[in-house]
């Protein structure tokens, strides 16, 4: 083969295997990813991701289940959510929090260990009253 | 004091503009005496930075809580050790760090070169400038960290307990010192590209200044995740967080550049993808920055709102276009000198290691702002989780493992069949010995993913040992050395070859600990309560008693009250036991009662940790204290405003009365095998970079006969 038939394949090669991947990157990212929503968003019948805060005083041990309500960040529409696994240290009243799972029967039901909650920037005491 | 620190900014930020002007008009005027000044510039850009950090972290140490910063990160009683680290907690304070680094990084390498690179060195005094500059403006423009409080009060709020850990005093230094470092080869690459002279001589200049920061970047990292296994209470040690991505992206395109330079150095091709990629590196350690410091994604790292995001990105979008207009109008100077010879070469193999390592990053990069991505072509934000960047991530570590392994091997240009034979037979053989062994004795082929990693593992070790007994072999035939004594020369002699080989078995290492321990762990959920015992991977564990300590915890964290439980575990006639406990940490909000206030503030899993060189045994827990509501609500009422002794003597009631009637609590049990060899391996690779870094007595002769050419070069043009 000459040179410049040479280089030809190997750049068809290489280009080949950039879409190639590039294809499986945005495909399996699509249907692999979950939707995040806020309380006044979720609907029965599909997974979310949700994301909001911690209602005050809404946290409750029931055995090994955790239940609280998520509020919209920037509302007051609520969910309650019963959660089962590991709780991340910051988790408390007014945290925002992402929690992954489905809408049933009126209560959002949590995938195990799914649930984070964001490092507060300083544990002011605005922080709760807000 | 606080004036002092102020004052100390802005002259910087003045000095660091005098600074690239002086040497911007120095380089085009030919003027030399005007590019020293900018350079001194720098260097008291550097003198300023390091009074601002002193006069800032003298007021750390001294609880001076009229500095808005102290009182914010934190109080009388934080330990001394987590004053000290309480400036980089906060953003202005981590500004403050990033800049005072950056000067000194900037200060050592124009004082390195101040002899050498004439035509490079302005234009990279001019970048290093601009980017101090850059920080310093945020400071005073948005975040200063010297800002005052009007009425200082009498305690401050303290450090957020999150961050009381020995790991975390150490990580963000580390991983700023990474980010920092390498803005040296990236401005002078900058340099390079200006002043036309894209040969190797800025890669020579700054290659041991990359492979530091290449270094400090990977101990963060290490440190990080060391801090997430034994601090947050989860048991992981990653989890695919935006901000951990943040920090890999920047080190996987830093280790594809510090091994494509040496292509450019020996064969003087992959000109414009070396400075392509530092230009990317740096950029990606920006956006690290800004990742941590801007909230735009959900992360536990994202520190609430930020005040400087628009501003980061305008500076991020500077770089980039600076970068990518000034390589384009130089593509005509950057044409390879030479060109690939044969696939099978070390510079082809090097270029495949460049792809993968680049894909790598491409792919988290992709992950990472995926939810942004579906925002804007969906119209919701959707994300990515773990599993997502496991299944992608895993065959191209894969590849990049049996890289490692067969990259050092090869020799430059060409290389033939037959001789690529005579050095992969024994490793190969080894391969197939450890497949048949794993598959005898263990079950390994459980997952086909760790099985193939393993062998991969036991692959590259091979070879590593291999090289070394070879050279050594060969040195005693040489010079009838002792064997320690020729290995020793050996790597004396040639230290960025062998550091790199020790490099490139503490990657396998590494790799062993993540492959077992993320496949072979066994973990367990369990409520107990005392004298109750459960089961995990034939770990017979039991709840002896629980525990209640006021102040002192084990730490030394400073946490006031601290619950916990004494466990049994016992396997095969072997016994230890373990002492995980929760601190408690109070709050100042006015809405609580005295007695409320203490338990209702952070509160952390201190876990504890039976380390074992095969495995690790790991235990958190969550005490209930729900039953403890009702007596502390009832003190809240009864002793509203109760003196501080009084206080104690509640809470010593109220840590009783749990010990003596302890409700359920909830544990977390791992067992996981090898995960030491993680970070095992991340000190070999340290080691090994160290050892390649380290300037060999031939680079010492070099320098002072280019020294010397230099000086007879200035007689010359005097006479």
């Amino acid at each position: 083969m000459d040179p410049s038939r040479k280089r030809k394949v190997r750049l068809v090669v290489a280009l080949t295997a950039a879409v190639l991947l590039a294809t499986a990157l945005i495909y399996t990212s699509f249907s692999a990813s979950t939707e995040a929503s806020k309380p006044s968003e979720i609907k029965p019948g599909r997974s979310y991701e949700l994301t909001g805060k911690v209602v005050n005083g809404s946290i409750r041990h029931d055995g090994d289940d955790l239940r609280f309500r998520v509020r919209d960040r920037d509302g007051t529409t609520s969910v309650p959510v019963s959660y089962t696994g590991v709780v991340p240290d910051p988790f408390r009243d007014g945290r925002e929090v992402i929690v992954s799972g489905e809408l049933e029967h009126g209560t959002f039901v949590a995938e195990r260990d799914s649930l984070v909650t964001k490092c507060p920037s300083k544990f002011t005491k605005d922080e709760q009253s807000s | 004091m606080a004036g002092v620190g102020s004052a100390c900014l802005f002259i910087a930020l003045l000095t660091a503009l005098y600074a690239i002007a002086a040497s911007v008009y120095g380089a085009r005027s030919g003027r030399r005496e005007w590019v020293t000044s900018g350079r001194r510039a720098i260097y008291c850009v550097a003198g300023l930075c390091v009074i601002a950090f002193g006069v800032l972290e003298s007021a750390f140490l001294r609880s001076d809580f009229s500095f808005a910063l102290v009182a914010e990160g934190s109080s009388i009683e934080t330990p001394t050790f987590y004053k000290v680290t309480a400036l980089w907690a906060t953003q202005d304070g981590s500004l403050l760090l990033w800049v005072t680094l950056l000067s000194l990084f900037s200060t050592t390498v124009l004082f390195l070169t101040r002899r050498s690179l004439r035509d490079i060195a302005p234009w990279a005094t001019a970048v290093l400038g601009g980017v101090a500059a850059f920080f310093l403006l945020l400071m005073i423009g948005w975040e200063n960290p010297f800002d005052t409080l009007a009425t200082p009060p009498a305690d401050g709020v303290g450090l957020n307990p999150l961050l009381r850990h020995p790991a975390m005093m150490i990580h963000p230094p580390m991983l700023y010192t990474g980010y920092v470092g390498f803005s040296v080869p990236f401005a002078f690459a900058i340099g390079a590209l200006v002043a036309r002279r894209p040969g190797a001589d800025w890669i020579r200049a700054t290659r041991r200044f990359a492979l530091i920061a290449w270094t400090f970047l990977g101990t963060g990292i290490m440190l990080g995740a060391l801090w997430s296994y034994t601090e947050l209470g989860w048991g992981g040690y990653w989890a695919w967080d935006p901000v951990e991505n943040a920090s890999l992206m920047p080190w996987l395109v830093g280790t594809a550049f510090l091994h494509s330079i040496m292509v450019q150095e020996k064969r003087g091709m992959l000109k414009v993808w070396n400075v392509s990629l530092i230009c990317a590196t740096f950029t990606l350690a920006l956006l690290g920055t800004f990742l941590v410091r801007s909230g735009i994604l959900d992360s536990i790292h994202a520190f609430g709102a930020s005040t400087i995001g628009v501003q980061f990105l305008v500076f991020i979008g500077l770089v980039v276009a600076l970068s990518a207009g000034l390589i384009i109008s130089r593509l005509p100077l950057l044409r390879s000198e030479a060109k690939l010879d044969s696939l099978l070469s070390r510079e082809a193999f090097f270029l495949l290691n460049n792809l993968v390592l680049v894909g790598l990053c491409l792919v988290i990069m992709w992950g990472t702002f995926f939810p942004l991505i579906s925002e804007a072509l969906t119209g919701t934000k959707a994300s990515v989780g773990p599993p997502w960047f496991d299944r992608l991530v895993t065959p191209l570590a894969l590849v990049l493992v049996l890289l490692t392994g067969i990259g050092p091997v090869l020799a430059w240009r060409r290389f033939t069949p037959a001789a690529l034979w005579r050095v992969l037979a024994v490793p190969i053989a080894a391969t197939g010995a450890a497949l048949v062994l794993l598959l005898a004795f263990t079950d390994a082929a459980d997952s086909w993913t760790s099985l193939l990693m393993f062998c991969l593992v036991a692959f590259v070790l091979t070879v590593v040992s291999q090289e070394l007994w070879r050279g050594t072999a060969a040195r005693r035939t040489m010079t009838g050395e002792s064997w320690p004594r020729a290995l020793g020369r050996l790597t004396g002699r040639n230290r960025r070859r062998y550091g790199g080989y020790l490099v490139h078995a503490g990657i396998a290492v590494l790799f062993l600990g993540v492959a077992a321990s993320s496949a072979f762990v066994d973990q367990r959920d369990v409520r107990l309560r005392p004298g109750d015992s459960f089961e995990v991977n034939g770990y017979q564990v039991t709840y002896r008693e629980p525990t209640a300590k006021l102040g002192g915890d084990s730490g030394g964290t400073g946490a006031p009250i601290s619950f916990g439980a004494v466990l049994d575990v016992r396997k095969d006639g072997k016994h230890f036991v373990l002492r995980p406990s929760r601190n408690y940490y109070s709050t100042a909000d006015p809405s609580l009662g005295t007695i409320s206030r203490l338990f209702e503030g952070e509160a952390t899993s201190e876990v504890d940790v039976r380390w074992g060189l095969t495995r690790n045994f790991w235990m958190a827990i969550r005490p209930d204290i729900g039953s403890l509501d009702k007596p502390i609500r009832e003190a809240d009422a009864k002793f509203a405003n109760a003196s501080g002794d009084v206080q104690a003597l509640i809470v010593a009631a109220l840590a009783e009365r749990y010990r003596r009637d302890p409700p359920p609590a909830a544990f977390r049990a791992i067992s996981s095998p090898f995960v030491v060899w993680i970070w095992i391996g991340g000190g070999i690779v340290v080691l090994g970079a160290l050892v390649a870094a380290w300037p060999s007595p031939e680079a010492r002769l070099r320098r002072v006969r280019s020294l010397y050419s230099a000086r007879l070069g200035q007689e010359l043009s005097r006479a």
